[in-house]
C-alpha cells in the first residue's frame, strides 16, 4: 500500500495516509492526444483486471454551472479563474479522486493541476503562488507528459476538430486570427510544461510519434510501477 | 505578512465575529466619510455576482468541503479584488470593507486548513491602512444575533464541523474558536481592538478619529460634486475679482 504524498499541507483535517490505487497522470497541451490515451490505458488496465476511474478537468458538478458561465464572455479575471479552477481541481480531488483511491482503483486523470498552473501563469499569474496553491494536490504515483512541437499540434488540429478560441488562447492574445494565437500560445505552454517537467519528474513520452508506439512506451513504463 | 498597499487609495477593513456590530460601526462611518466629500467605495464579503452562483450551489447541496469551501471564498475575494478594490485603490479611493482576507484566515484555519496555505491564497492582498476588529463575548455575540436575526445559517453556524446538532450550541462552539483565531492574528496584522461591548456612540467616536488619522494630510480622488462645488466658488472668486477691477 503507497503512502499519500501531497506537494504541500494535503487535507489536514482528512485521514489519508495510505491507499491501495495509483494515481496515473497524463499531461500535455490540447491536441497530444492524451484522451486517446487514456482510453487505451483504461481499456488495457481492465483486460488486465484493474478496476479504473477517469477523470479530467472541469467535471465538478460543484463548480461546472459558474465555469460555463464564465467560458461565455471575458468577465473573469486571472485571478478569479484561477480559483475557480483550484476548487475544481479540489473538488475532485476530494470527492472523485481520493476515493477512487482508497477503493483501489487506478485512477486515469486527463490532466492534473499542471495545466492550470501553466495555463494560469501564461495569464500573469504569479508562478510561486500558483504553485503554493495546489500545497493540497495529491503527488500522483507517475505523470507521463506528452510532448509535442508546435507543427504537429497544429496538423492535428487541422485534421481534427478545427482552431478553438480558448485553445487558442484568444482570450489573451493580440492575434487576429486563430492559427497566430494557437501557435504563440501553445508555444508558452509547452514553454511552461517544459519547466515543469524537472521539478515534478515528469516521464516525457514523445507525442509526435505514432498512437500506437505512445502507448506502447507508457504502457513500459506503467508496468514498472504496477508490478 | 501581507505587502503594504502602495496607495493613492486608502484601505479601511472591519473585522470581527457575526454581531459584533462592525458592519452598524461601517456603514456609520461610510456616510460620514461621503458627507466630508470623500470619494468612497464600499464591498462586502461574498458578494461577488459571479461567484455566488457557486456558493449558492454549494451550501444549498452541502457540497463544501473545508478546502472548496476556502477556495470559493477566495474566488469571490478575488473577483472583487480584480475588479473593484485594486482599480479604486488605482483611483485613489478610500475602500471600505466588510471583512476581508482576515475573515478567510480565520473561518478556514478553524475547519481545519492549513494556516499557511490559506495565507498564501489571499497573498496578492494588500494589508489594509487600517484594520478595525471588534472585539465582544461570544455571549454578547449571540444574544445580538438571536434577537436580530431570524435563523442562523447552516455554514454560519458551523454545521459541517459536526461540533453539535444544535444550532446555537455549535454556532457558539464554532464562533467562539473564530473569536480566539481573530485575537491570535490581531498582532500578526495589526488589528486596532475595539471594545465592541461599549455604546455604538462611544465606539464611532473613537473610530472616526482612528479613521482621522489616517486621512490626515491625504487628500485622494475628489468626489465630483465637492470639486464641482469648488470650482463654482473659485470662478465666482474669479469674477468677482474681476468686476471689482473693472469698476
Amino acid at each position: 500500500m503507497a503512502k499519500a504524498l501531497f506537494y504541500g499541507a494535503g487535507f489536514p483535517y482528512l485521514d489519508v495516509k495510505k491507499f491501495p490505487g495509483k494515481l496515473i497522470v497524463l499531461e500535455g497541451t490540447d491536441g497530444v492526444g492524451r484522451s486517446t490515451q487514456v482510453e487505451l490505458l483504461r481499456k488495457w488496465l481492465e483486460k488486465n483486471g484493474n478496476a479504473v476511474s477517469d477523470t479530467g478537468l472541469r467535471r465538478s458538478p460543484l463548480t461546472q454551472p459558474g465555469l460555463d458561465e464564465a467560458r461565455k464572455g471575458n468577465t473573469l479575471t486571472p485571478l478569479t479563474i484561477s480559483l475557480f479552477y483550484a476548487t475544481d481541481f479540489a473538488d475532485r480531488l476530494e470527492n472523485q479522486i481520493i476515493p477512487a483511491l482508497k477503493a483501489g482503483f487506478y485512477v486515469l486523470s486527463d490532466r492534473y493541476f499542471y495545466s492550470i498552473i501553466a495555463r494560469d501563469i501564461v495569464r500573469g499569474i504569479d508562478p510561486k503562488w500558483a504553485r503554493n496553491l495546489y500545497g493540497f494536490a495529491l503527488v500522483p504515483d507517475i505523470v507521463f507528459y506528452l510532448k509535442a512541437e508546435v507543427e504537429t499540434l497544429v496538423t492535428r488540429i487541422v485534421h481534427g476538430r478545427g482552431f478553438e478560441f480558448w485553445e487558442a488562447g484568444m482570450d489573451i492574445s493580440k492575434a487576429d486570427n486563430l492559427y497566430d494565437s494557437f501557435v504563440e500560445y501553445q508555444t508558452n505552454m509547452i514553454d511552461q510544461f517544459d519547466q515543469m517537467a524537472k521539478e515534478y519528474k515528469f516521464h516525457i513520452v514523445n507525442a509526435n510519434k505514432s498512437v500506437k508506439d505512445i502507448n506502447n512506451e507508457i504502457k513500459e513504463q506503467l508496468q514498472k510501477i504496477l508490478d | 505578512m501581507l505587502k503594504p498597499n502602495p496607495g493613492p487609495g486608502k484601505l479601511i477593513v472591519v473585522e470581527g465575529i457575526d454581531g459584533s456590530g462592525k458592519s452598524t460601526q461601517i456603514d456609520l462611518i461610510h456616510k460620514w466619510l461621503l458627507e466630508l466629500g470623500k470619494s468612497v467605495y464600499f464591498s462586502e464579503w461574498n458578494s461577488s455576482p459571479l461567484v455566488k452562483s457557486t456558493t449558492k450551489l454549494g451550501k444549498q447541496e452541502k457540497m463544501f468541503t473545508p478546502t472548496t469551501f476556502s477556495l470559493i471564498q477566495a474566488a469571490d475575494f478575488a473577483n472583487r479584488w480584480e475588479n473593484q478594490f485594486l482599480p479604486m485603490l488605482k483611483a485613489g479611493v478610500i475602500v471600505l470593507a466588510d471583512r476581508y482576507a482576515f475573515t478567510g484566515f480565520a473561518r478556514d484555519v478553524v475547519r481545519g486548513v492549513d494556516a499557511k496555505w490559506v495565507r498564501n491564497l489571499y497573498s496578492f492582498a494588500y494589508q489594509p491602512d487600517l484594520v478595525l476588529y471588534f472585539q465582544v463575548t461570544i455571549d454578547e455575540a449571540v444574544e445580538r444575533i438571536s434577537s436580530s436575526r431570524a435563523r442562523i445559517k447552516f455554514y454560519e453556524a458551523g454545521m459541517d464541523l459536526n461540533l453539535s446538532d444544535k444550532k446555537v450550541t455549535s454556532f457558539r462552539l464554532f464562533q467562539g474558536r473564530i473569536l480566539q483565531e481573530y485575537d491570535r492574528m490581531a498582532k500578526e496584522f495589526n488589528f486596532k481592538v475595539i471594545d465592541a461591548t461599549r455604546p455604538i456612540q462611544k465606539q464611532q467616536k473613537e473610530i472616526r478619529q482612528m479613521v482621522s488619522t489616517v486621512l490626515k494630510g491625504w487628500r485622494g480622488l475628489p468626489n465630483p460634486v465637492q470639486s464641482a462645488r469648488e470650482h463654482n466658488r473659485k470662478d465666482k472668486l474669479g469674477q468677482s475679482h474681476l468686476e471689482k477691477s473693472n469698476g
